[in-house]
């Protein structure tokens, strides 16, 4: 069929078509508000991020521990009823040097973001999954030598300014 | 069970910034479509519509608003969604309203107006990470794929120059399409690797255009499709599966969602050997590791040797199985939804010999066609055949 | 239909006005572990397919099905999100079925209505952004033009839309999953603050949090699973136009489009006579009398001569919202088609309780997905 179309539909605007006022838009700045639930398995995590601990949710059927703690096994469907606190020390699983910023803003010193895997969580013997995985950022590090299996720490804030939140980390750090 | 056939398609151009709102242009595929199996919205007994976060149009219950011109008014309408994986889900929505036994004919279609977000779409992305444990690190979309191609890389000693050589083939094929954003005859792999580094490994060239843009399918049931068209192109197996949440909690080598949707897909198809039996793959390409991804996830390589594929030339437009003969969503463009369905209507007209410019010699019988979503998470799949 | 699906597990957690102990993931997993437990299925093992309902901006997150599938044991299985009511998902999970690929499948609905700061703006947003939204009108005010056009065609009076309040708060009060059950009289409704005139505040449903989980299965393994299956006789969904400025403001084309649908499949010609009771849209008041005609229960401007009657009693002839409705027990977003599916489901069981109904076998649900939109579904059960 598109060998015998000619015409498709779809019009292109430019940057001109705009500044030149050709093309009419409407703007509205949106204002959704949520207060989330947490709940007892991330209420917990949170609450332990205050206390300075990394707190992670045990799975008596598949015998392993994951973070964040969770109420259920997506695997198996059982209960986690008991936590576990982890180490806050892991190593770089997978990182990225990020230029721009989460609204697409340029920055010279790059962002590094991180999925860490902490010491204390389960690995399993099936190597596709891993537990003790979590979305964090690394500091104090020359970007150019971070590396896959580099050893991290967290650095916490000041225990005064904790709120109970994944921000009371500030990032992971060499060691 | 019921055969499924698809038997139109259409499309509209994917453009950076379109004109036409998501309305017109779901309005536009939708007519094109109608009109390329000589039908009208009276023979259309159901509608199903994709498109993906409402968080893109400032709309909510997009679906809803946008239903008129997606051709719901006064019929059964549904949206689905899968997030990136929403384009080649939504013909297996369509497959199911009709292998059901409902309905003999409905309209599928997919659209994405991603310029409306203001600035820049990609900011809409911070609200699909965790809103508790994740979204507080202001996460860039860039960072996810950024941290699976390093670790896919890295683990498999995958060089950046190799995974640049999709980029530049989808690019290059692209130009033979009549809808593209980005065909580019002559790009090379050195225009890839000096390209800006956005989120490294990742750079400029290696990621899909945001784009606006619409295609629409018509399906039908077996005994509509043979006395319609004498060129009907089967829904041989369908096959999607979401994987968990917890996306920091595995490891992003190897996509394992695609693996099963595709072996669900495989199965009701009844193919065994898909390296045999497939002869055009679109896999999903928003970024050219990813293609290189999902070619392994679909069993089409070895896991970590999908690039050879692009070395040794089978993956060309002429070579043994054509890898996105469209241009994919690197050279046609990334309207989310609509770029899923687009390799849906490209499988349909290279199956039929109406590609045109693009058409891969050997009268191709079978293709597969992938496409993945939300947090390294979904795997959405479709073989189709004539 | 040539086969048969039937609803083989029901479960629920939440209906109150908040839920701030848990997360919507345990809420949604206390429903599903009673769901599962009711059908005894594994869904690791048995359940091949699973379908949530759910709306971005209800949900705060983007691309939410990314968030669906842990909670419900889906995690690696083959999941999707339909961006409709509950009904919508029972629907999709009974085409699933009747492909002939899947033997059972499980739906889930929730709301966390309670977690939306702005519920009005985001309402807001689903009005056209071009030519709607810049005149800045609370979204109430289509059901406000709606109800005035409504009450002008068809002869219906305020009364009877305050009798709807009334009839369904009171019925809440026997339902222990209701939240707003209140002995409150016809006057008391008509008595209080205006919303959008002629839509009083008091006929207008307050939001609930809550989680819905069913389980739904072909004839053949339903047989193997109860003995006490609720089988999906009919079902239909249909859209209107969006557009304020093209639609029928008194009638409900796209519920009569949806119950036609409905009753094809379920062999229903004379709904009032052949259907025993109904669980049905009371987002507002005047929607349950809207629909009712609109579902050829009775005729146009028919419905609130019922209601005064007392023929929508649950000792009348035709009990409408026995449950309390919407009005009585909150309203649940997106999962509000199955909360009616989940009432109806268990007066056909026998399991209602306080409220069951005596010698019931034919129960009828309809839902709406509430303002600017056009967009509803109608089901048949049966036991």
């Amino acid at each position: 069929m598109t060998s015998r179309i000619k015409h498709f539909p779809g019009t292109s605007l430019g940057e001109k078509d705009f500044d030149e006022g050709k093309v009419l838009f409407v703007h509205d700045e949106l204002k959704a508000d949520y207060a989330w639930d947490t709940g007892i398995g991330i209420g917990s995590y949170l609450a332990g991020l205050k206390r300075g601990v990394i707190l992670g949710s045990y799975c008596a059927h598949c015998r392993k521990i994951v973070v964040p703690p969770r109420t259920v096994c997506e695997w198996c469907f059982h209960p986690m009823n008991e936590y576990v606190q982890v180490k806050d020390t892991g190593m770089v699983n997978t990182f990225s040097l990020c230029y721009v910023t989460w609204d697409v803003q340029r920055i010279s010193e790059p962002e590094i973001p991180a999925v860490i895997m902490l010491d204390g969580a389960s690995e399993l013997s099936d190597s596709s999954v891993i537990m003790g995985g979590i979305l964090h950022k690394l500091g104090e590090v020359d970007p150019q030598k971070v590396h896959i299996g580099m050893r991290v720490q967290a650095v916490w804030k000041p225990e005064p300014e904790r709120e109970g939140a994944i921000t009371d980390i500030l990032y992971f750090k060499p060691i | 069970m019921r055969k499924v056939a698809v038997i139109g398609a259409g499309m509209t151009r994917f453009v950076r910034r379109a004109l036409e709102t998501p309305k017109e242009l779901s309005w536009e595929a939708a007519r094109m479509a109608l009109d390329s199996c000589e039908l009208t919205m009276d023979d259309i007994q159901a509608t199903c519509f994709g498109t993906a976060p409402d968080a893109f149009d400032g709309i909510h219950m997009n679906g809803e608003y946008a239903s008129d011109g997606a051709g719901g008014w006064g019929k059964p309408y549904m949206r689905s969604y899968v997030g990136g994986g929403t384009g080649v889900f939504n013909p297996i929505q369509g497959w199911y309203h009709v292998a059901s036994g409902m309905f003999d004919v409905v309209m599928v279609v997919a659209e994405e107006k991603m310029s409306s977000f203001y600035p820049h779409a990609q900011a809409a992305f911070v609200t699909i990470f965790d809103h508790t444990t994740e979204r507080a690190l202001k996460p860039n979309l860039l960072w996810i794929f950024a941290l699976e191609m390093n670790r896919y890389m890295t683990t498999y000693g995958i060089k950046k120059e190799d995974i640049a050589r999709v980029s530049v083939q989808h690019k290059r094929n692209a130009a033979n399409h009549p809808c593209p954003l980005l065909g580019e005859a002559d790009i090379t792999v050195e225009d890839v690797l000096n390209s800006e580094t956005l989120a490294w490994p990742v750079q400029r060239f290696d990621v899909s255009p945001v784009s606006d843009g619409a295609v629409a399918i018509i399906m039908a049931a077996e005994h509509v499709a043979k006395r319609l068209t004498s060129k009907p192109v089967w829904i041989e197996g369908v096959g999607w599966h979401l994987d968990s949440a917890y996306w920091t909690n595995r490891d992003l080598v190897y996509p394992r969602y695609v693996e099963y949707a595709a072996k669900m897909a495989y199965d009701m198809a009844g193919i065994r050997e898909p390296r045999k039996e497939i002869n055009i793959a679109e896999p999903y390409d928003p970024f050219d590791y990813k293609a290189l991804h999902h070619l392994e996830g679909l069993q089409l390589a070895d896991r970590g040797r999908a690039v050879e594929l692009y070395i040794n030339g089978t993956a060309a437009p002429d070579g043994n199985m054509p890898v996105c003969p469209s241009g994919g969503l690197l050279g046609v463009g990334n309207p989310i939804a609509a770029a899923g369905l687009m390799k849906i209507a490209e499988l349909f007209w290279q199956l039929r010999g109406e590609a045109g410019d693009r058409q891969v010699p050997g009268q191709p019988r079978r293709g597969v066609a992938q496409a993945w979503g939300d947090l390294m998470q979904v795997g959405t799949v479709v073989v189709m055949g004539r | 239909m040539s086969e048969r699906v039937a609803i083989v597990g029901i479960g629920w957690s939440g209906f109150r006005p908040g839920t701030p102990d848990v997360s919507y993931k345990e809420m949604i997993y206390e429903a599903a572990v009673r769901a599962y437990n009711d059908a005894g299925v594994d869904p690791r093992k048995d359940v091949q397919s699973f379908v949530t309902v759910a709306e971005d901006f209800h949900e705060g997150t983007s691309i939410f099905d990314e968030y669906t599938p842990d909670q419900l044991g889906a995690a690696m299985k083959s999941m999707h999100t339909i961006t409709g009511d509950g009904l919508h998902g029972l629907a999709t999970a009974v085409m699933l079925i009747r492909t002939g690929r899947f033997d059972v499948v499980a739906v889930e609905g929730h709301s966390k209505a309670s977690n939306i700061l702005t519920p009005d703006a985001i309402t807001a947003y689903a009005q056209d952004p071009v030519l709607n939204r810049p005149l800045r009108l609370n979204t109430h005010f289509v059901a406000g033009m709606e109800m005035n056009r409504y009450l002008y065609e068809s002869g219906a009076d305020a009364d009877a839309c305050a009798g709807v309040v009334s009839k369904n708060r009171r019925n809440a009060l026997k339902n222990p999953l209701a939240s707003f059950a209140a002995d409150f009289s016809p006057d008391e409704v008509l008595g209080g603050p205006s919303l959008a005139w002629p839509l009083g505040m008091h006929e207008t449903a307050k939001s609930a949090d809550g989680a819905v989980v069913m389980v739904l299965a072909s004839e053949k393994t339903s047989a193997s699973l109860t003995d006490n299956p609720i089988w999906i006789a009919g079902i239909g969904w249909c859209n209107d136009s969006p557009s304020l400025e093209s639609r029928a403001w008194a009638k409900l084309p796209y519920i009569e489009k949806s119950a036609r649908m409905a009753f094809q499949q379920a062999g229903i010609k004379n709904p009032f006579g052949e259907i025993d009771f109904a669980e049905i849209d009371d987002t507002y008041a005047y929607k349950e009398l809207q629909s009712l005609e609109a579902l050829g229960v009775c005729g146009f401007g028919q419905a609130g001569a019922l209601l005064k009657d007392g023929v929508l009693d649950p000792a009348g002839e035709f009990p409408v919202n026995v449950s309390g409705g919407s009005l009585g027990v909150g309203h649940l977003l997106d999962a509000t088609g199955l909360h009616r599916a989940l009432e109806a489901a268990l007066q056909l069981r026998g399991e209602a309780g306080a409220h069951q109904l005596k010698d019931v076998h034919v129960g009828l649900v309809q839902s709406w997905r509430g303002v600017p939109t056009t967009s509803g579904a109608v089901a048949v059960l049966t036991n």
